[in-house]
C-alpha cells in the first residue's frame, strides 16, 4: 500500500488533502491530529527521518484563510521515499506538538521556528531561541516584522568621525 | 542532546563542584568560524557542552523574500564560504524546479561539473584544516595550493574568485569555452598527484590516526534520527547519496559510485571525504569527455532569460525583451505553489522550500543548511571525549557558520 493509501484508511473522519507538485508528494493535514500522524509516519510508514521543519507566515498571500503553515519533510531512508507534510496554525498562540520524542533532528529545527515565527512546541525539551539573542523579542520572519529590523539598531550608540 | 536545566542543576550541586567551565569561542583560531560552545569539564574529559550560535545571523532568509530569483544567488552563495558554487546551483536548481525549467544539456553538465569542482574545493579544505587542526602543517599547504587552482578555473567561468553569482535561472551568467575545458582537464591531470601525497602524508600517519580513530562516534540509527546527511551520514553507514536516490542535473548519465564507511567517527569521515574526492575525479572526468555542444541558457522566448547579446543591441524586441528580465520591476509569471528541493552539496542535503506567489520572488525562501543539521550533533558526539578531541571533531564537521546562522 502506498503512503497515501495508509494515511487513509487510518485517519478516515479526518480531512488529509494530498497533492502532488512535479515530484513533491504533499499532504495537508488538520494540526489537532499531527502527533497521531507523527506517530503513524515513524512506525507504520518508516519515515525514520525528519530533514526539515519550517514554517511559512501566509499574511500576505492573496486567498491565504490561515496565519502559519507548518512545513515538515519526511524521508524514509530505506526506500529513498519522501513526504512534506504542511499543517496550519493560528494567532493568537500558535501552538503544535514537538516531534523531537520521535526525531531528534526537530530539536534545533524546532528551536528556529519558535524563534523566527513565534510557534510553541509543546512537548520540546529545550525551546529556547536559538539565532536571535535571549533578550530578542520579536519573530523576524514573520511578515509584520519590518526589513531593515525594528529598534535593534538604536540600541546601538552612533560614533561619529570626530570621537573615534 | 537537548541541554537541559535538571543538568545544570546537577553540575551546580555541592559535590560537583569540581567540575569546571570553559569557554569556546565564538573567536578562536580552531571554530574555523564565529560560533560558541560552552564546555562543562571534568578535568579535560568534556562532560557536557552547549552550543550557542547566531552570532553571524543576518536576515538572509528575510532577504530571499525580497529579493528576486536571479538577485537572491548573490545571497546564496555568501551563506557558504567554502563551497558557494555548490549553494548556487542548488538555490536555482530549486527555483526552476518550481518555475517548471528543463535546462540545457549544456548547462546540465556544466553546471554538474561546477558541483564536482565544489564538492573537491570543500573536501580539500576539511582535510587539509583537519591535518592543521592537529598540527600536521604540510598536507594544508598541498590542500590550499589545489583550491587556488579551483579559484582560478571558477574565475575563469565567472570572472570572480570567490562568491561568484555564477548561475542565473534557467542557465548561467556566461558559457564557458574550450579553453576553459582545458584548463579544468589540466587541473585534475596535477590534481592526482597530490591527493595521493596527501594521502601518504596523512592516512597512515600514527599521530594523526591516534587524534581522530575512535572520536566522535555516531552510529547509524542517530544519524538517521538526527537527520545527518552527506558525508557525515555515509561515514556512518547510512548510504545516501540524492546524486543517485533523486538524481538531477546530469547525474544519471554519469557513472560513480557512493563513498561510504562503517567507522562513524572522524576517521571514517577523513576517509570518505578523501575517497569522495577521487570519484568527483571521474565525474568530471566523464562530463568533460561528454560535454555538449549547444546553447548553454534556456530558449529567450520564454521570457526568464535575457535574449542573445546581439539580439539586445540591434533589435528592438531584444533589448525590451532585455529590460524585462533584467528590471526588478518587471518579471515573469511564476506558479503559485510551493516547492522544496534538495542537492547533494559537500557537506550534505541542502535543501530550499520556496512559496512561489505568482511574482519572480520568493515568498518565502527557506533553506535547509546541512551545518545547522550537524551542528546540533556536536553535543550528543563530543560527550566523554578529551578537550582536545573537541577540535577534531569539530573540524570532521565541516560547520559553516554563515549556513549555520543565515
Amino acid at each position: 500500500m502506498s503512503t497515501e493509501d495508509v494515511l487513509k484508511s487510518k485517519f478516515l473522519d479526518d480531512t488529509l488533502t494530498f497533492s502532488q507538485f512535479r515530484d513533491n508528494r504533499r499532504v495537508v493535514v488538520p494540526a489537532a491530529k499531527l502527533q497521531a500522524i507523527f506517530q503513524c509516519l515513524k512506525s507504520d510508514l518508516g519515515f525514520d527521518m525528519l530533514s526539515e521543519v519550517t514554517a511559512v507566515d501566509y499574511l500576505e498571500y492573496e486567498g491565504a484563510t490561515d496565519r502559519f503553515g507548518v512545513v515538515y519533510v519526511f524521508i524514509n531512508v530505506a526506500t529513498g521515499e519522501r513526504l512534506v507534510l504542511k499543517t496550519f496554525v493560528n494567532d493568537p498562540k500558535p501552538t503544535l506538538p514537538s516531534a523531537y520524542s520521535l526525531w531528534k533532528s526537530a530539536d534545533w529545527l524546532e528551536r528556529e521556528v519558535f524563534d523566527m515565527f513565534g510557534i510553541t512546541f509543546t512537548g520540546h525539551p529545550d525551546l529556547r531561541r536559538i539565532l536571535t539573542p535571549d533578550e530578542f523579542t520579536a519573530n523576524p520572519l514573520r511578515k509584520d516584522y519590518p526589513l531593515k529590523g525594528r529598534g535593534e539598531r538604536h540600541n546601538f550608540p552612533v560614533v561619529t568621525r570626530a570621537e573615534s | 542532546m537537548p541541554f537541559e536545566v535538571s543538568d545544570l542543576a546537577e553540575m551546580d550541586a555541592p559535590e560537583k563542584e569540581y567540575l569546571w567551565t570553559l569557554n569556546f569561542g565564538p573567536q578562536h583560531p580552531a571554530t574555523h568560524t564565529t560560533l560558541r560552545l560552552v564546555l562543562t569539564l571534568d578535568g579535560e574529559t568534556v562532560v557536557n557542552a552547549v552550543p550557542h550560535i547566531g552570532y553571524l545571523h543576518s536576515g538572509f532568509e528575510k532577504l530571499g523574500e525580497h529579493l528576486d530569483f536571479n538577485q537572491y544567488v548573490t545571497i546564496v552563495d555568501r551563506m557558504n564560504y567554502i563551497s558557494p558554487l555548490a549553494n548556487e546551483i542548488a538555490w536555482h536548481h530549486a527555483v526552476e524546479k518550481l518555475l517548471g525549467i528543463e535546462l540545457t544539456p549544456r548547462c546540465k553538465y556544466l553546471r554538474t561539473i561546477l558541483a564536482e569542482l565544489m564538492r573537491l574545493h570543500d573536501h580539500l579544505l576539511n582535510v587539509g584544516t583537519t591535518g592543521l587542526d592537529l598540527g600536521a602543517f604540510t598536507a594544508f599547504l598541498y590542500a590550499f595550493y589545489q583550491r587556488e587552482k579551483i579559484y582560478d578555473i571558477v574565475e575563469t567561468a565567472s570572472g570572480q574568485r570567490f562568491h561568484t553569482s555564477y548561475t542565473r535561472v534557467g542557465g548561467v551568467m556566461f558559457d564557458v569555452n574550450n579553453a576553459w575545458v582545458d584548463k579544468v582537464r589540466d587541473f585534475l591531470k596535477g590534481f592526482m598527484p597530490v591527493h595521493a601525497e596527501v594521502h601518504r602524508l596523512l592516512t597512515r600517519n600514527r599521530i594523526f590516526i591516534d587524534r581522530i580513530k575512535g572520536v566522535g562516534y555516531l552510529s547509524p540509527e542517530d544519524a538517521i534520527s538526527m537527520g545527518v546527511t552527506g558525508p557525515l551520514a555515509r561515514a556512518s553507514g547510512v548510504l545516501r547519496d540524492l546524486r543517485k536516490d533523486e538524481p538531477y542535473l546530469a547525474y544519471p548519465d554519469l557513472d560513480f559510485k557512493v563513498v561510504a564507511s562503517k567507522d562513524g567517527d572522524c576517521y571514517g569521515r577523513y576517509l570518505v571525504r578523501m575517497q569522495e574526492m577521487l570519484e568527483s575525479v571521474k565525474i568530471i572526468e566523464q562530463c568533460l569527455e561528454n560535454i555538449p555542444a549547444g546553447p548553454v541558457n534556456i530558449d529567450a522566448e520564454t521570457h526568464i532569460v535575457p535574449p542573445a547579446k546581439p539580439a539586445v543591441y540591434r533589435s528592438i524586441e531584444g533589448l525590451i525583451q532585455h529590460f524585462e528580465v533584467m528590471m526588478p520591476n518587471r518579471g515573469y509569471d511564476t506558479p503559485r505553489d510551493e516547492i522544496y528541493a534538495a542537492t547533494e552539496s559537500p557537506n550534505g542535503e541542502l535543501g530550499f522550500y520556496i512559496v512561489g506567489d505568482g511574482s519572480p520572488r520568493a515568498y518565502r525562501a527557506r533553506t535547509r543548511p546541512p551545518s545547522y543539521i550537524h551542528f546540533a550533533v556536536f553535543p550528543h558526539i563530543i560527550k566523554g571525549h578529551q578537550l582536545s578531541d573537541v577540535v577534531a571533531v569539530l573540524g570532521s564537521l565541516n560547520i559553516i557558520a554563515a549556513e549555520l546562522d543565515r
